[in-house]
């Protein structure tokens, strides 16, 4: 290894591409955010009734929650990618058209990218719902039984509002990976943050610079991220603030790891 | 099968409770062994033994917290988590035994609170969700609880902010907002601070001498002479001796009642 004698980094560049993006550029930070929001908001919704059919006493639902999880947690994102969108389209099963909002598309490209993603994600909450749902106290139930409430009541008032607790750091990483992930894309070609990055690059060669910029977008994303869910964990925490010590870390302790 | 239709008998209008036979095992452990007591309208009773010896599996089988393996239960002259069809016992859906569980209030050794709730809400809860009493109304007969077990002005507290006589205090106060026609107290003291048991038995010998019926599983023996009816003796899953308290206390007819009284009365 040897360091290039003169320095190549152009300054002048990765500073404009920083503060002066171009408009097709933050449409792709746009892509990046709202499928990155998209996929793990279905992929929550559906997590939900997937982590119920895991604890559900049918033996049925059971077997078919663990196979769905088994399936979209055993296999890579990006092949999923490929089989939904080209794959189906392919195999001349399904194929994905753009959709027009009027005020914008949802490219085809877009719609299996967000299918692809809810569906994998929604395996990962479903384990993080079944455990956090399995981490209240036998007693719960046992109270919200003596009262006269039903399975569903119990569910709905005792123990998915102490469950939502248990879930919310898990589900940050889940964002986080999210949001991170959102960079495979690229290869069903939706036209996100790393995406636009690489066209530049191609057209620019400014390698170094063109994708500091992005790890740098990427940075800040998942950094506002972090204060979204300390928020979330303050409010959450709010009948025993006293007690629970992780939801008052600081945000950059959060982030970073690093007391200060 | 071991199972046995219940008659509606006519003894049963005075009688909320009926244990008949009641068998339960947890795998190879008889845990109840035919076991039968009944418990009168108004009255307390007040249920005792060394622990495992299964009184308060009896109480949690009373609302179908357990199941049982034979025998039966009735309150209020319903068999409890069962029907009867074709002279078999089968166990109800679950929605069913949730109704019956709104006339048995229970109260847990560890309080059992939902401590995302605040001391009002807990009491609310269920009145709202689960009887569909307008929130307005279910706040005002919360108050009025809260201020029965003398925790009115601890209505906004959350659990986690209570001491372990008030939160029971509130527990007790959340099974009362159901109007239960029996009370259930498995061994509600037991979890606290020696200087908190007073309160919660303070707030027990109220309910009774109102007319609460109430079946007590304690070692408070100070609490069962005072406001006892009449004391059950269980050991090893069946019950070894009854009889009214001052009886039972001072001149125990069984050795086992003997033995274990010498324990816990110093």
């Amino acid at each position: 290894m040897s360091l290039i004698g003169s320095s190549q980094f152009d300054g002048h560049y990765f500073w404009e591409h920083l503060v002066h993006p171009q408009g097709f550029f933050l449409t792709a930070v746009w892509t990046t955010i709202y499928l990155a929001v998209g996929g793990q908001v279905f992929g929550t919704i559906l997590g939900l009734p997937l982590a119920m059919a895991r604890r559900s006493s049918n033996r049925l639902l059971v077997s078919a929650a663990w196979f769905y999880s088994w399936i979209w947690r055993g296999t890579p994102l990006l092949v999923q990618l490929l089989i939904v969108d080209v794959g189906l389209a392919e195999a001349g099963i399904y194929r994905w058209n753009d959709i027009n909002f009027g005020l914008f598309t949802l490219s085809g490209a877009a719609q299996a990218a967000l299918v692809t993603l809810a569906l994998a994600e929604a395996a990962y909450m479903g384990e993080i719902f079944r455990a956090a749902i399995g981490a209240i106290d036998r007693g719960q139930w046992e109270a919200a039984k003596s009262v006269g409430m039903a399975p569903w009541t119990t569910m709905r008032l005792v123990i998915l509002p102490q469950a939502a607790r248990v879930v919310v750091p898990p589900l940050g990483n889940e964002f986080i990976t999210m949001l991170k992930q959102t960079s495979l894309l690229s290869v069903i070609g939706v036209t996100e943050l790393f995406r636009t990055s690489s066209d530049i690059n191609s057209a620019d060669f400014k390698t170094f610079e063109i994708f500091t910029v992005a790890a740098l977008w990427y940075l800040l994303l998942t950094s506002v991220w972090a204060l979204v869910q300390h928020w979330i964990e303050r409010r959450l925490a709010r009948s025993e603030r006293a007690v629970v010590a992780t939801a008052d870390k600081d945000p950059f302790e959060r982030l970073t790891g690093i007391a200060h | 099968m071991p199972f046995q239709p219940v008659p509606g008998s006519a003894a049963a209008s005075t009688a909320v409770v009926e244990a008949r036979d009641v068998d339960k095992w947890f795998g190879d452990l008889h845990v109840l062994q035919k076991v039968s007591l009944t418990v009168g309208l108004g009255e307390l009773l007040v249920i005792i033994g060394p622990s495992g010896s299964g009184k308060s599996t009896f109480l949690r089988c009373l609302n179908h917290l357990e199941k049982i393996d034979s025998g039966s239960l009735t309150v209020n002259g319903h068999l409890i988590g069962y029907r009867s069809r074709n002279g078999k016992l089968v166990e109800d859906r679950e929605r069913r035994i949730s109704a019956q569980r709104r006339d048995i209030g229970m109260v847990f050794q560890r309080f059992n609170l939902f401590p995302h709730m605040t001391a009002l809400e807990n009491v609310t809860a269920a009145p709202v969700h689960v009887l569909g009493m307008k929130r307005a109304d279910a706040n005002e007969l919360g108050m009025t609880l809260l201020a029965r077990v003398g925790l009115h002005h601890k209505a906004a507290s959350y659990p986690g902010h209570l001491s372990g006589g008030q939160q029971q205090r509130v527990a007790i106060a959340r099974a009362l907002a159901m109007k239960p026609a029996l009370m259930l107290f498995d061994e509600a003291t037991s979890a606290l601070d020696p200087e908190m048991i007073g309160e919660v038995l303070d707030v027990m010998k109220e309910l009774a001498q109102e007319g609460m019926t109430m079946i007590v599983v304690t070692h408070e023996m100070g609490f069962a002479r005072e406001v006892g009816d009449r004391v059950v003796m269980m050991d090893a899953g069946s019950i070894v001796e009854e009889g009214k308290p001052a009886d039972l206390f001072s001149n125990p007819g069984h050795e086992r009642t003997r033995s274990f009284l010498s324990k816990i009365i110093h």
